[in-house]
């Protein structure tokens, strides 16, 4: 009798969207209608958070560009979401990287975590 | 035709559209319902229809009595409907009276806040923060005039107790309707808390389009 709400709504892994996790670098690719074209737009940056929650679960990119802090947050199971790569993974001891708004250059660069074994894709 | 059904909340998730857009959407588990009594014009004065929602584990006789054709049912609710002689006591009623693109009203209880003050309960703004203040930050101010007319004026806005109320809230978009899992999926918010009463009603013409 009872429903539980995560399961309300279905939804599906993307074939495309790996395991994602704080501190990686990851490159988006995001599909973007304009008019009748459609095409895909890239944004490459640091993942500083990943929410979990059925079909709510989302993540925040975060990447400096000419100075200035851009982040976007992403639904993961949105079908506008077309692909996403990790580039490589950082070193990091906590799961909200909220820190790394306040340094620049240099002391916002991550140490890379060295994976022995490439995590399966999807 | 019934022209609503009782429901329970489940709780708000997301639904993606195919391009991509973001809606939120309440969950609501409605129905099955059940038709317990069919008021006439000729008998009761008008016509409704009374339907029975969720199982009832205990019933005093009064209520076993009038439900003995139906089955054990714990809520209750009247509804307008049209073409009543179409109805018959016990037909079940679900959610595929609505289909995606409806509009209707839900009416709820309201989660109960308590006896809350006025910043809270009407949106005051509150006293100054800082300048000396003391005990100002949240009191609601001068509350009337001098001697005349030497009381407090009927209704103004005070603190007291704010919620635990029935709310409606109308024009919702109706996102999915699903009979086979019982399932309503509104766009927007639904008064009162998780697992609490809803009425779901079919927006009426009256209340524009």
């Amino acid at each position: 009798m009872k429903m539980e709400i995560s399961t309300i709504v279905p939804v599906e892994p993307n074939p495309n969207i790996p395991v994602i996790s704080p501190g990686d670098t990851v490159r988006v690719s995001i599909k973007v209608v304009e008019g009748q074209r459609q095409r895909s737009q890239v944004f490459q940056g640091v993942v500083i958070r990943v929410r979990k929650g059925a079909a709510s679960a989302n993540f925040t990119v975060r990447r400096v560009t000419y100075g200035v802090g851009v982040e976007r947050t992403f639904f993961l199971h949105s079908p506008s979401l077309e692909k996403v790569e990790v580039l490589r993974h950082g070193r990091v001891r906590r799961a909200k990287l909220y820190y790394l708004r306040r340094l620049t250059t240099k002391a916002a660069r991550l140490k890379e975590r060295r994976v022995k074994e490439e995590r399966k894709e999807g | 035709m019934v022209e609503g059904i009782v429901g329970r909340k489940i709780g708000m998730t997301h639904v993606f559209g195919e391009d991509g857009k973001v809606e939120p959407v309440t969950a609501i588990e409605a129905g099955p319902c059940f038709v317990t009594q069919i008021k006439r014009r000729d008998k009761d004065g008008y016509d409704a229809v009374q339907l029975g929602f969720g199982e009832a584990k205990r019933l005093n006789l009064p209520e076993k009595g009038h439900l003995k054709k139906v089955g054990m049912l714990k809520h209750l609710r009247e509804f307008e409907a049209s073409e009543i002689d179409s109805l018959k006591l016990g037909q079940r009623v679900d959610v595929g009276m609505f289909k995606e693109g409806d509009r209707v009203d839900v009416s709820g209880t309201s989660k109960g806040k308590g006896f809350a003050g006025v910043v809270k309960r009407h949106h005051f703004a509150g006293g100054p923060k800082t300048h000396g203040q003391s005990d100002r930050h949240r009191a609601p101010g001068s509350i009337g005039a001098t001697t005349t007319p030497g009381r407090v004026l009927k209704g103004l806005r005070m603190a007291g107790h704010m919620g635990n109320e029935r709310v409606t809230v109308k024009n919702l978009k109706v996102v999915k309707a699903d009979p086979e899992r019982n399932l309503l999926l509104l766009r927007g918010a639904v008064p009162g808390a998780k697992n609490g009463l809803l009425i779901i009603i079919r927006k009426s013409r009256a209340s524009g389009a």
